[in-house]
């Protein structure tokens, strides 16, 4: 009667694998060679991006126990994009496209990651309520650095604002491959951490109180967890800009789709999800309607109407 | 044994517990009983390591509550709240399951299987086990999380207000399950109730807070009287003997 989890992940599985598929093979003429580098590096981006972003949707809901949130609201993606701003202004846009963009990203990464760690220190001091003032404080400081980076790019140099722009538009098919493979890195290695500390994510779901009562150090996950995500939303942001709703529709169509709130079956399937709903949508921009859209409107328009039909239906609790 | 040793929290300016030194023996059922505001959740709360103290030490069988390994300390002592809320879609069995994530980090074996078993007969879930938490009624969703707790076969069991959302059968229920597991198990069940014949009729050893602080504490028979009732709740009481047990009235 019920569903298995385990055949659900292999019908994702193989949809997956097809959507791929598709995405090397349909129209290809001329050389192979050019085709499998030039589509194989998008395809290796996409699910990449795909697999970064649905990891941290779900361990950001998981440790803030809200299925409605996305990194975003941290200002996560705010502060990549200030950073992106006053890099260009201050060293103007030519320094910086000279610059080794893996270096470059490094930096960020960095940033990224003292700043969740800052927020972090600052505001978990232990008190009850505590991860709800750092989400106060993220949506706040996410404002900032809005507000900053939309002033700085009044003042920035015209020239140097239309290469801004270009950096900052979330795009699936100027995917920088310089940065793929130290993306891979980073991506592999804060896997092998969510792999190691996996065992605790269920039980951090049951809630602050249930889990410490389980013996589970819930300060210290949390921010681990929280560093992970940073290093996460990094990797994607820099990849292929913010894209953040795209995480809740796959976290959320997993949470539905799974009979189990289990991790280790949730995760690999909003995985899977992302990397479907990325591979098949790029694949019908390209091929169905000829690049005359974008990626990020069609997964938003449908992502839309799928939340209003849920929400309608009262499946979103 | 649990000794609280001058524990104090505050909020703001609001001192809610204010330098209790109390001990807990070992074995039986101990209820703490007071007032609304009292401070006995939150003093609960401490014991469990969920909030920390401003000032002041908990010891439990000797390791200090701030200082050991929140491991080490599930498998000795285990803390249920009033409410709880919770956003994973999960059925009965897999919270019950989550009894033994101390012992098994996620991977039961068959031994916590068993656990796992016993503790849904134990409450009578066995037949609902595989329905999830959203799908029952409060009551037993109560007894889900209090199944899950004993799954967690802790020396300490601390409840913080277990007989909210039960109707009267469960709620007896309830307090002989409780009775019966410090009695059969030599396990030790602190309880925080409001119900004060539920604390005469089942608990060994009453502690009564008031304003933040240790007030009073002893058998039922000490604390059960009509002039000490009245000088807790500030309401008049009167105290019966009913088949053995002492009965407050306090309705009209």
């Amino acid at each position: 009667m019920r569903r298995n989890p385990l055949a659900i992940l292999a019908i994702l599985a193989l949809i997956a694998l097809a959507a791929a598929i598709g995405f090397m093979t349909i129209g290809a003429r001329g050389s192979w060679s050019f085709i499998l580098s030039f589509r194989g590096t998008k395809l290796l981006g996409m699910v990449l991006v795909g697999y970064a972003i649905a990891l941290s949707t779900v361990l950001f809901q998981t440790i803030t126990n809200n299925r409605i949130l996305t990194p975003s609201i941290m200002g996560f993606d705010a502060l990549y994009g200030l950073l992106q701003t006053l890099l260009v202004l201050v060293f103007g846009a030519a320094f910086i496209s000279g610059l080794d963009a893996r270096l470059l990203f490094l930096i960020e990464v960095t940033v990224m990651m003292g700043f969740s760690l800052i927020l972090f220190r600052l505001l978990f001091s232990g008190a009850l309520k505590s991860l709800h003032l750092l989400m106060l404080a993220g949506v706040v400081l996410g404002i900032l650095f809005r507000s900053l980076s939309g002033f700085l790019q009044r003042i920035i140099d015209p020239n140097d604002f239309l290469v801004l722009q270009d950096r900052l538009f979330a795009s699936f098919n100027s995917i920088d491959s310089q940065l793929l493979g130290v993306s891979f890195l980073l991506v592999g290695l804060v896997s092998a951490i969510a792999w190691r500390i996996g065992h605790s994510f269920d039980v951090m779901a049951l809630g602050r109180e249930t889990a410490i009562s389980l013996g589970v150090d819930h300060q210290r996950q949390t921010l681990v967890i929280l560093l992970l995500v940073s290093v996460l939303v990094c990797v994607s942001t820099a990849l292929v800009g913010p894209a953040t709703f795209f995480g809740l529709l796959v976290a959320n169509l997993a949470y539905i789709i799974m009979p189990t709130a289990k991790h280790r079956h949730v995760i690999p399937a909003a995985c899977l999800l992302a990397i479907i709903t990325l591979v098949g949508g790029q694949t019908l921009l390209e091929r169905v309607f000829a690049f005359n859209t974008a990626l990020s409107i069609i997964i938003e328009f449908a992502g839309g109407l799928f939340f209003i039909l849920f929400l309608l239906r009262g499946a979103i609790r | 044994m649990i000794e609280i040793r001058d524990v104090s929290k505050t909020y703001g300016s609001t001192v809610v517990v204010d330098g209790v030194s109390l001990t807990l023996p070992k074995g039986g059922l101990t209820a703490i009983i007071g007032p609304n505001g009292a401070g006995k959740s939150t003093l609960l709360s401490m014991v469990a390591r969920l909030l920390p103290m401003d000032s002041g030490q908990v010891m439990v069988d000797g390791l200090d509550v701030a200082r050991t390994p929140g491991d080490a300390l599930a498998r000795r002592l285990a803390f249920l709240r009033q409410d709880n809320h919770m956003v994973a879609r999960l059925t009965v069995r897999d919270l019950v399951t989550f009894g033994r994530y101390p012992y098994s980090r996620g991977r039961p074996t068959r031994e916590d299987q068993g656990h796992v078993e016993r503790a849904l007969g134990y409450l009578g879930l066995s037949d609902l086990s595989e329905r999830y938490l959203d799908e029952l009624s409060g009551g037993q969703r109560q007894r889900a999380f209090v199944a899950m707790v004993l799954c967690q076969d802790t020396d300490y069991m601390l409840f913080d207000e277990p007989l909210n959302n039960l109707d009267i059968r469960h709620a007896v229920g309830m307090m002989k399950l409780l009775k019966g597991a410090a009695k059969d198990f030599a396990k030790t069940v602190v309880v925080v109730l409001h119900d004060i014949n539920f604390a005469s009729c089942y608990a060994d050893h009453i502690v009564v807070m008031r304003d933040g602080k240790l007030f009073l504490q002893g058998t039922p028979d000490d604390i059960v009287r009509p002039e000490i009732l009245s000088s807790i709740y500030a309401t008049d009481f009167a105290v019966h003997d009913l088949d053995g047990h002492r009965i407050a009235t306090y309705f009209t």
